[in-house]
């Protein structure tokens, strides 16, 4: 297929999905919003403008595996050891063929016998449609509409593949959607789209991406991730990013558009975003929460860490609509080199949300002297009942921290990597365990080279 | 086991240490006073290796390996230690993690496993009770909300846990009510041992009624004016820093 983008092109990719008529529409009628639609410029990020007819918007995914690990960079071989991943799961990551010790259909399908038993539905997106096409319908765009924003539009228009799950009522999720996920991790398109419905009663637990080094030779990625939480229900939403971000001159980055936005749609729901975003050239991500639901309580824990040319926007909206509406932001964003870092958040309280409350912290750290952090929040409170709280501090990691810790036998960027974990240490401790340490790791592997 | 020899160093241009000579065997305690802006600071930063000091000319030899061809770190894996005048806070990180990892880096130093957390918290307790300590700092963060004395005394069992060869203390005193002070001093004075020495810099004598040193030293204007016993100490105390400036009142 040529590259470039029209109605053609879309018909071509829904047809290659034998995907029904009411979402190549669906599809369809996103596209011509999108045309309809400019490239925001808001957001503290410059980039060379995006020729889009230049992108190719379907690829069949590629089988092509590698022999052994010997045949994988060797730069992406060492942060693997310094990431502590097990050999195995080096492999799949690499997309290196797998042994029979570690079969990962075989894996996969213990997995998903085991959500079938609590009936968990999870699964490629495609799938879903084809499988569950009911639920698909009734939620889809039903939390980011097709024609919200630019990138989302876009996204709508010519998604690739994604995951789809659905907790069904008072089901606590057996495990974390997070282990399958990592094993099938290599499959991640450039236009993912990732619907997660918990139904009345319900939990579950999902982490999307993981700490190692991911390259792509796609430049641009919009994603799509939409959460229904309904009475009762919590969802957990983890995140680790670390895209290629671009040589230490800034070329060849990865660009993340990504739209992602939770409703807490039922009373008492609870939803809670945590992310760690290390990589990218440039981030523009906005995970927010809708609180409709009564009691319901939006969460956001977010270290963003930027370093070389790297640019940075990222932060949250939480929407107050109902009752007694809590939410929590708490933000880290750690600028070193010459990168950019801005913390971007709405909190709005509507008419109706009588006794809402916010409670939100901003931290930035900053390491060396031309990088830059901006906290950018802006609070719209409508109903006077509403308490809100703002922290904000910016701090330097000082010649004086790092010599005391070189002092106690710490080499300086054990120093850094230390002193930006203890920096981190609130939102880290919502991660899931598993990934807690890699998280850590993955920080000190950052801003490796950071200190002169 | 320390031996300075016509050490001349500075920051930011300027010349502070003007010639220093200084050896220090093991088992020994010596003390530093002097008045303020005499370079005492100067030069437990300047052995310390931090990176805003220039040496401008001079020898220290630590055990026989030229130190200041050292970075800081190193310097702290051959068994070098000093307490901050100043220490500095650390967000987020508990005081028996850093103390974890800086342990096994100098044990990784010096061809010694390292210990995983379970057995650091053992030798943790063991050194605590070596110098009749609670075990109440040790789940806080780095001096983060610690008072002033509080972060004297972190300074203390850090050199407690980590048995440097020569512990540098930087005015361990200053800030200190007498309760703590005497608390300090017991601390370092359990700690002595015949293979390690201590170097006290301090304005006061008061401490050192508690630590008595083997050798005082009267740092003057960059140098050092005169040496002696411990008694100097009293006398200084007695007569104050007017006693180095004029010589004719020394021993009299």
């Amino acid at each position: 297929m040529p590259a470039g983008l029209d109605e053609d092109v879309i018909r071509l990719i829904s047809s290659k999905k034998d995907e029904p008529e009411w979402l190549l529409n669906w599809r369809l009628k996103a596209y011509r919003n999108w045309l309809k639609m400019k490239e925001p410029t808001w957001a503290r990020v410059q980039y060379e403008p995006i020729d889009y007819q230049a992108i190719h918007y379907y690829a069949a995914p590629k089988q092509q595996k590698l022999e052994s690990l010997d045949e994988v960079d060797p730069k992406v071989l060492e942060a693997f050891q310094k990431l502590g991943i097990p050999l195995e799961e080096q492999k799949l990551l690499a997309g290196v063929a797998v042994d029979a010790v570690f079969d990962s259909v075989s894996v996969a399908t213990t997995f998903k016998e085991t959500l079938a038993q609590h009936g968990v539905i999870f699964l490629p997106f495609s799938e879903a449609v084809r499988e569950h096409p009911d639920l698909v319908r009734k939620y889809l765009g039903s939390v980011v509409p097709p024609g919200d924003n630019f990138h989302a539009a876009l996204n709508s228009a010519v998604f690739s593949d994604g995951s789809f799950v659905y907790v069904p009522k008072g089901v606590r999720c057996p495990m974390e959607l997070s282990t399958y996920f990592r094993i099938n991790a290599a499959s991640t398109g450039q236009f993912e789209r990732t619907l997660i419905v918990a139904d009345e009663g319900s939990y579950v637990s999902y982490l999307e991406g993981c700490s190692a080094p991911m390259r792509d030779e796609n430049q641009l990625h919009a994603a799509v991730v939409e959460l229904v939480a309904l009475e009762n229900a919590t969802i957990k939403y983890s995140t680790v990013q670390n895209w290629y971000p671009g040589d230490e001159d800034g070329k060849g980055g990865i660009y993340n558009f990504v739209t992602k936005r939770g409703d807490c749609r039922g009373d008492n729901s609870k939803i809670s975003w945590t992310q760690v975003e290390t990589g990218s050239a440039i981030t523009w991500k906005y995970p927010s929460c809708l609180l409709k639901g009564n009691n319901s309580v939006g969460e956001f824990y977010s270290v963003a860490v930027t370093n070389n040319h790297q640019q940075a926007d990222t932060g949250t909206k939480m929407v107050h609509i109902g009752k007694n509406t809590r939410s929590t932001i708490v933000s880290k964003g750690i600028s070193a080199g010459k990168s950019q870092n801005t913390y971007r958040g709405l909190v709005k309280i509507m008419k109706g949300a009588e006794g809402a409350r916010n409670y939100s912290q901003c931290d930035s750290m900053l390491i060396g002297d031309q990088c830059g952090a901006h906290t950018v929040p802006y609070i719209d409170v409508r109903n006077s009942s509403a308490i809100m709280e703002h922290e904000a501090t910016t701090s330097k990691i000082g010649e004086d921290q790092i010599f005391y810790c070189q002092q106690r036998g710490l080499s300086a960027e054990d120093a850094v990597s230390m002193i930006v974990n203890g920096f981190c240490k609130e939102v880290f401790k919502e991660l899931p365990m598993e990934f807690a340490v890699e998280a850590h790791n993955l920080l000190g592997l950052t801003l490796e080279g950071s200190v002169g | 086991m320390l031996e300075i020899k016509g050490l001349h160093a500075g920051i930011d241009g300027k010349e502070i240490l003007k010639g220093i000579d200084l050896t220090i065997n093991a088992g020994e305690i010596h003390a530093i006073m002097g008045p303020n802006g005499s370079g005492k600071s100067t030069l437990s930063q300047v052995l310390a290796g931090h990176p805003s000091y220039e040496v401008i000319s001079g020898e220290v030899a630590f055990e026989g390996t030229d130190l200041l061809e050292l970075e800081p770190e190193d310097r702290a894996c051959k068994g070098l230690f000093l307490a901050f005048q100043y220490p500095v806070e650390i967000r987020g990180i508990t005081n028996a993690y850093f103390l974890r990892h800086a342990l096994n880096a100098r044990r990784t130093c010096e061809g010694l496993e390292e210990l995983d957390p379970i057995d650091f918290m053992d030798l943790m307790e063991e050194k605590l009770k070596a110098i009749n300590w609670d075990d109440s700092f040790v789940n806080r963060p780095v001096n983060e909300g610690f008072s002033g004395g509080e972060k004297k005394r972190n300074e203390i069992l850090q050199l407690a846990v980590l048995e440097p060869k020569l512990a540098v203390l930087d005015e361990p005193d200053s800030g200190l009510d007498i309760d703590a002070l005497k608390i300090v001093a017991d601390a370092v004075n359990q700690l002595r041992r015949p293979d390690s020495a201590t170097l006290i810099i301090t304005h006061y004598q008061r401490l050192l009624n508690y630590i008595v040193p083997d050798r005082v030293h009267v740092l003057v204007n960059g140098k050092i004016a005169t040496s002696g016993g411990s008694e100097l100490a009293k006398e200084l105390e007695s007569k104050g820093y007017d006693l180095v400036k004029d010589p004719a009142l020394v021993n009299q």
